[in-house]
């Protein structure tokens, strides 16, 4: 067994420290070491999005990240995009516009689209498109994805502008 | 059955948020890889890197030596099965061969076969030891293309498969191992009858379902005997009864827990990893989870069948139809059993062809196991029925929506393998066609095309149970055993509050483990909402007769007398809705617990019409879609949002199919891209919005009306689309995927006039 | 009567012959009938005394799974299809 490290970050706002070895990947730590199973494994090597975090306000795949490397990082995981109770207008905009059928992919998405709509909530359908491109689904022809997402910037812009 | 179909319902074609929407979008959903107990060993399958060889010989000992190695297993750990065929509900699965595709005994018969396993302390320390295992292999020639395959020349998989037909068998094996032939009337004649004649020849590369999730497991074989898996499975019923057959435990042994399950369109009935998980389990005495690496899953799944197809049709100069032949091959893969039966019956089934004939063949080859992917065989022979149709119509000078028209498949028309329709929906949805927005908006720009095709799909019925306790507040727990892959505990949960009078959020759906619900089959072949909702309806039923009974009581009258109406109860001057007097009973008696099981044996006829406008670069060969439309008859659509999400989803995957997905052999017939990276699934940047239009045509087979709508959204997006690029750019493409390099080869031959 | 529809890979054992009607309750005496009449067509269609497994009976629309114990109404129509699933 190799060595382990100790690596202390900020997860979903909280100080959070945890020990892994160099071969671990941050999806892998997140799930086995840290207990936040929100990001899934699709495919391990960087091309379907399900395992999306935010490292530093910045969506990645965290299969290709390793443990260590976030050390003095803050990372946004699926489980601290609800605040206070309240669901994010992206959570609500996906279940009330039907926005997933098995799921699996949901937690990428929104993780995904959250970095994109935070810094522009008034983007457009393709440059929702390409901004998720790197985000697989399999079950919903992304339709009802993107309308959710569209919905979400809106009322995002619009709770900003109040 | 009660037929209750109405023009307005209360709950039914509403909109309410999914039971288990909270948990799904905030990561709280648990998935197979999720579940991980303290105790919990990883496991990792060593697989054969050719696409054919003998094994000669496994040594373990150096996994087994490995520090952090619990347990190892190879297929000397299996008990031997018998050739005997198990009813899987959906689909019959012969157990030999599933238990040598489980973990291969002296042969290995495609790349990814699975021959050793190893649980460790980390999956790292299990994938090390499992690379440390020594396999002496002695490749084979190997075949990867079903007309390869079915030569006399070609390399035998099976010295022990024959090729059936109509319940004979040859005398020597073969790789074809079954033969169907399907006729009706005189084709000959019909031909003669015909004014105008179209034939065309089809290849189809192999395709996967692209499930996001990977297949996973865990098993915990504990030291009484008794075996509890956790699966990322379509059916627990159907897992359980592979597990315990493979293992030739008692069924009553093993217990499986549905986990949420991320995709399954087919390629999660049959089993893969639960045996193999349970005995490293026993050895290891402590639970072991597997999750399979993507490239595994590509490699080592159930994918569906390539094919080559022949088609050939025949119409008089009116456009009426008058002779079809069909001519198929379908792969089954390393071994028979396979996706043939379905797309014979179905190559002709939107029309009314008096006379037809359809010869098909079911071959094996170097590939993974094929399974079904949505309307399995159906893709494929519709890709090659639609495109000649497309043609027919060209050369009759009339558009494919009508001579679609003028011999669409209704009630009465007799498909050729025999069966009569009942009453379906086709003539609406092309009706819904004809006058969509998009048929009736005119396509403007160079290159640029538009297609239509349609499509079929039986749709089954088969074994649903479902429970359903009241609680003291009038609020249901419906407990039923149908994984929810897309919705359906919601559209199962409003059929209940319909026929109860209650709103969606007063039934509590869970989907629960096999120990703990009766019999249901798998979350398949379009049946869910279909079968299992006819449950929870009956058992809704049921609530109402025993409440009834208890009432007559409470309100001192004869059950005979009181009036159920929208769910609610009156006589005798008193009134109450369900929770009124649910909860007026639970004060004394009883409690109140319903119960249904159903069995509907018909198929739900699942017609489907889709429109594509397309732009082709020429130069580059790239299609992009502009517009798509997808119409299609659901019965009653009783969740909107999750019928046009199938319908959406569906037609995606075609989409994919049509355009670039495909397994890419080597020469050595290994596959190559093995990877979401280079096996090319549509991304939300490839696509439009996709519309939908959902027919109403109502089941006669069911309360509401309903009809599965899963499964047929897949068959005609290859066609459609090749029907559009016809259209655009006068190029007949006759080969799956219509991927860049292949489109643009064949705009460069149509331009040099070849 | 019920009109019985011969598959027609099995034509040639009952010389041609497509569709016949029979007076039976259900699949079991639907076989015994057909056996009496064409002489070897029951093991072209069973697996010892149960329906092959790759064969699936259809009585009116009725796709049935009970096999032999399948009942056959009156003025319905009977074909032997292959078994199918889905996905």
């Amino acid at each position: 067994m190799g060595t382990k490290q100790l690596v202390s970050t900020t997860i979903n706002g909280e100080p959070r420290q945890f020990i892994c070895e160099a071969r671990q990947s941050l999806l892998e730590v997140l799930r086995d070491e840290v207990g936040l199973t929100g990001c899934k494994e699709g495919c391990n090597n960087g091309n379907c999005g399900a395992c999306s975090v935010l490292l530093d306000g910045q969506p990645v795949n965290s299969c290709l990240v390793f443990g260590l490397e976030v050390d003095g990082k803050e990372i946004t995981t699926i489980e601290g995009i609800a605040q206070g109770g309240e669901f994010h207008a992206l959570q609500q905009c996906f279940l009330e516009g039907a926005a997933l059928q098995c799921g699996i992919c949901t937690p990428g998405f929104i993780v995904t689209a959250k970095a994109l709509l935070d810094e522009n909530p008034g983007a457009s359908e393709e440059e929702i498109r390409f901004q998720l491109a790197g985000n697989l689904c399999r079950c919903t022809g992304y339709d009802k994805i993107i309308r959710a997402v569209m919905k979400a910037g809106e009322q995002m812009a619009e709770t900003a502008a109040s | 059955m009660t037929q209750e179909i109405k023009q307005e319902y209360r709950v039914l074609g509403t909109r309410p948020i999914r039971h288990d929407g909270a948990d799904k979008v905030t990561g709280k959903a648990i998935y197979t890889a999720d579940v991980k107990p303290q105790s919990m060993a990883s496991g990792f399958i060593l697989r054969n890197p050719h696409a054919h060889a003998r094994i000669k010989s496994i040594d373990t000992s150096a996994a087994e030596a490995m520090e952090g190695v619990l347990s190892v297993m190879t297929a000397a750990d299996l008990p031997d099965v018998t050739d005997k065929v198990a009813d899987l509900g959906e689909g019959t699965v012969n157990l030999s061969y599933l238990s040598h595709n489980i973990l291969a005994r002296d042969k290995a018969l495609y790349r990814g076969h699975a021959v050793a396993a190893v649980a460790a302390i980390n999956v790292h320390i299990a994938e090390e030891a499992a690379n440390a295992i020594k396999v002496e292999y002695e490749p084979l020639e190997s075949v990867t293309w079903v007309m390869d395959a079915m030569k006399d020349d070609a390399p035998l998989l099976h010295d022990d498969v024959f090729t059936k037909s109509g319940g004979e068998q040859s005398e020597q094996p073969s790789n074809v191992s079954v033969h169907l032939n399907f006729q009706q009337g005189d084709v000959q004649k019909g031909f003669e009858e015909a004014d105008v004649v179209v034939e065309r020849e089809f290849k189809m590369a192999t395709v996967h379902q692209g499930y996001i999730e990977p297949h996973a497991v865990l098993a915990d074989w504990n030291q009484d005997g008794r075996i509890k898996v956790w699966a990322s499975t379509q059916g627990a019923f159907t897992c359980r009864q592979q597990t315990a057959e493979v293992l030739q435990v008692p069924l009553s042994h093993v217990t499986v827990v549905p986990c949420e399950i991320g995709g399954g369109f087919g390629g999660k009935i049959a089993i893969y990893l639960e045996p193999v998980a349970a005995v490293l389990s026993r050895k290891a005495g402590r639970p072991v989870q597997i999750v399979m690496r993507r490239n595994d899953v590509f490699e080592a799944t159930g994918p569906t069948p390539g094919a080559f197809i022949r088609v050939k049709l025949g119409a008089t100069k009116d456009g009426k139809l008058t002779a079809g032949e069909a001519w198929l091959a379908y792969e089954s893969g390393a071994y028979p059993g396979g996706m043939l039966g379905p797309g014979c019956m179905c190559v002709f089934s939107c029309y009314d062809i008096p006379n037809a004939l359809v010869d098909g063949y079911e071959v094996c080859l170097n590939k993974p196991h094929i399974k079904a992917y949505r309307a399995p065989g159906a893709t494929q022979a519709a890709f090659a029925c639609e495109s000649v149709i497309d043609e027919l119509a060209n050369e009759l000078g009339i558009s494919i929506l009508e001579l679609q028209q003028k011999n669409a498949a209704k009630e009465g028309t007799r498909r050729v393998d025999g069966p009569v329709y009942p009453r379906v929906g086709f003539v609406e949805c092309l009706e819904a066609a004809a006058s969509s927005d998009h048929w009736n908006t005119p396509l403007e720009g160079e290159n640029r095309g538009r297609g239509l095709a349609s499509g079929f799909w039986f749709g089954c019925g088969l074994k649903s149970s479902v429970v359903a306790s009241v609680n003291s507040d009038g609020t249901v727990n419906l407990t039923e055993g149908s994984t929810d892959i897309g919705g359906t505990r919601t559209s199962i949960a409003m059929q209940m509050a319909e026929v109860l009078g209650l709103e969606s959020d007063d039934i509590n759906p869970r989907v629960v483990d096999t120990d703990n619900i009766g019999y249901t089959d798998v979350t398949g072949g379009s049946r869910t909402t279909f079968a299992t909702g006819m449950a929870a309806y009956e058992a809704g039923r049921d609530l109402q007769r025993q409440m009834t009974v208890r009432a007559a009581d409470l309100w001192e009258c004869k059950p005979e007398d009181i009036q159920i109406t929208a769910g609610v109860f009156s006589a005798n001057g008193n009134q109450a809705n369900f929770k009124e007097l649910a909860t007026e009973l639970f004060k004394a008696g009883e409690p109140l617990v319903g119960r249904a099981t159903v069995a509907p044996e018909c198929s739900t006829n699942g017609f489907g019409t889709h429109i594509v406008d397309v732009e082709v670069d020429t130069d580059t060969g790239k299609v992009t879609i502009l517009r798509y439309t997808v119409i299609q008859d659901a019965g009653k659509a009783v969740h909107p949002s999750y019928v046009e999400g199938q319908l959406q989803g569906g037609a995606v995957q075609g989409i994919g199919w049509a355009l670039n997905e495909e397994y890419f052999f080597d020469g050595c017939g290994e596959m190559r891209n093995a990877s979401f990276l280079d096996y090319r699934m549509p991304t939300a940047y490839d696509l439009p919005m996709i519309d939908t239009i959902i027919v109403e045509a109502a089941n006669p087979d069911h309360p509401y009306g309903v009809r599965g709508v899963g499964e047929t959204p897949i068959v005609p997006p290859p066609a459609a689309i090749a029907n559009a690029i016809h259209s655009a750019i006068g190029v007949r493409m006759e080969e799956l995927p219509m991927s860049p390099p292949r489109l643009w080869k064949a705009i460069q031959q149509n331009q040099n006039g070849g | 009567m019920t009109l019985v529809f011969i598959p027609t890979q099995l034509r040639q054992l009952t010389n041609g012959v497509e569709q016949l009607e029979l007076d039976v309750r259900n699949v079991r005496q639907v076989i015994e009938q057909l056996e009496t009449r064409f002489p070897g067509i029951k093991e072209r269609l069973c697996e010892g005394d149960e329906l092959s497994p790759s064969i699936q009976v259809c009585v009116g629309q009725t796709l049935s799974s009970r096999g032999m114990i399948t009942k056959v109404a009156a003025d319905s129509e009977v074909h032997f299809l292959p078994a199918i699933g889905g996905g």
